[in-house]
C-alpha cells in the first residue's frame, strides 16, 4: 500500500506489538515500523498504534509511567496534525493517562483478569474506525485485561454521548465500565482508544476477522 | 538546602468503586472483625526531597502529585511533610 507506514510503539513491557505488526503486515499488507519509546522522531510514520501489554510493568497505574516517555511527548504534535493514533488495551490506558482521551481505566469490578471474546455494539463511526453501514452493527473481539473498567464523571459522560465520541459498547458489560464503554475517540476522531484487541481478530483460522476493519482504517487520511 | 520527608497518600475518589477494598472488607469480616462499615485501599508514597524551604518543596510535591503520583480523574491526594 504505497509507502504508508504505521509506527508500532514498543515500551518496555509491551507484549502485543508483534501481534499488531503481524496483523498489519501479514493480513493487510500495510508496512509497519517499530518505534522504541525513547524515540521522539515520528517523521517517517503516517499513523501510530500504541499496543497492549504492561508498559513499565504497569507500575503506579497502568500507563502512568509511559506518559512521560519521549515518544508520548512527541505524540501531541502528531495528533494535532490530524494523523491517526490507535491505542489498544494498555495503549488506551496510556491515551487516557496522557490526556489524549478523557476518563480513566481502573480495576475490573470482579477483580479478575478477564480473557474472553466479547460482543460489542458499534455506537459511532466517528473517524471511520468501524464499519457501521448497517443501522446498528455488532462485532466480536477478544479482551484480555485486569484494569479495563472505564470510569469518568457524569459531565464527561454527557460530553461523550452528546458528541458521539463513544465508539464501542459491551453488549454484556464484563468489567463494570461506566455506560458499558469499551472504546472512545477524541473529538476530531483521529484518536481511538479501546480495550478489545482488533489485532487478535484478523484471521478466520484464529477466531474471526472483526478486527480487520479497524486496523485497515489506520490508512485513512 | 533543607531536607524534608514527605508522605503522600493517594486514594480512589469516593465516587469510584474500589473492588479490592470490597474484597478485603469481605475477608476482614470472615476473620471475625465486627463493625466494619467500609474499607478502601489507597497508596502511600514516601519521598525524601531537598529544597530551599518548605514552600519550594510543597510546590515540587504538588506538581508530582498532580501530574504523576495521582490520576485526579479517579484519585485524590494529600500529604504530610516533615523537616529532617
Amino acid at each position: 500500500m504505497d509507502n504508508f507506514t504505521v509506527g508500532v510503539v514498543v515500551f518496555p513491557g509491551s507484549n502485543c506489538d508483534r501481534d499488531v505488526s503481524w496483523a498489519l503486515e501479514g493480513c493487510l499488507d500495510i508496512r509497519t515500523k517499530y518505534l522504541w519509546h525513547e524515540s521522539s522522531d515520528l517523521s517517517d510514520v503516517d499513523a501510530i498504534v500504541l499496543p497492549g501489554g504492561f508498559s513499565y510493568g504497569d507500575y503506579l497505574r497502568c500507563g502512568a509511567i509511559a506518559r512521560f516517555s519521549p515518544l508520548i511527548n512527541a505524540l501531541d504534535e502528531f495528533v494535532k496534525s490530524g494523523k491517526r493514533v490507535l491505542g489498544i488495551c494498555n495503549g488506551f490506558q496510556i491515551l487516557t493517562e496522557s490526556g489524549f482521551l478523557p476518563g480513566a481505566l481502573v480495576t475490573n469490578k470482579n477483580l479478575n483478569f478477564i480473557c474472553d471474546d466479547v460482543e460489542l455494539d458499534i455506537v459511532s463511526s466517528k473517524g471511520g474506525w468501524f464499519n457501521n453501514v448497517d443501522e446498528k452493527q455488532t462485532i466480536k473481539l477478544p479482551i484480555a485485561h485486569g484494569e479495563g473498567r472505564y470510569h469518568c464523571d457524569s459531565d464527561t459522560l454527557k460530553k461523550l454521548v452528546d458528541n458521539e465520541l463513544i465508539a464501542l459498547r459491551y453488549k454484556n458489560n464484563p468489567n463494570g465500565s461506566s455506560f458499558d464503554i469499551a472504546g472512545i475517540t477524541n473529538e476530531k476522531g483521529n484518536v481511538l482508544g479501546l480495550m478489545p484487541h482488533p489485532e487478535r481478530a484478523c484471521d478466520e483460522t484464529i477466531g474471526g476477522t472483526d478486527g480487520l476493519f479497524t486496523l485497515k482504517s489506520l490508512i485513512l487520511k | 538546602m533543607d531536607q524534608f520527608a514527605v508522605k503522600v497518600f493517594v486514594r480512589l475518589r469516593s465516587s469510584v468503586l474500589d473492588p479490592a477494598g470490597e474484597a478485603t472488607k469481605s475477608a476482614s469480616i470472615k476473620l471475625g472483625a465486627e463493625g466494619i462499615k467500609s474499607l478502601r485501599i489507597g497508596k502511600m508514597i514516601e519521598v525524601k526531597i531537598e529544597g530551599n524551604g518548605e514552600n519550594e518543596v510543597r510546590e515540587k510535591i504538588d506538581l508530582l502529585c498532580d501530574r504523576l503520583f495521582a490520576n485526579t480523574v479517579i484519585e485524590d491526594y494529600e500529604y504530610s511533610l516533615e523537616k529532617l
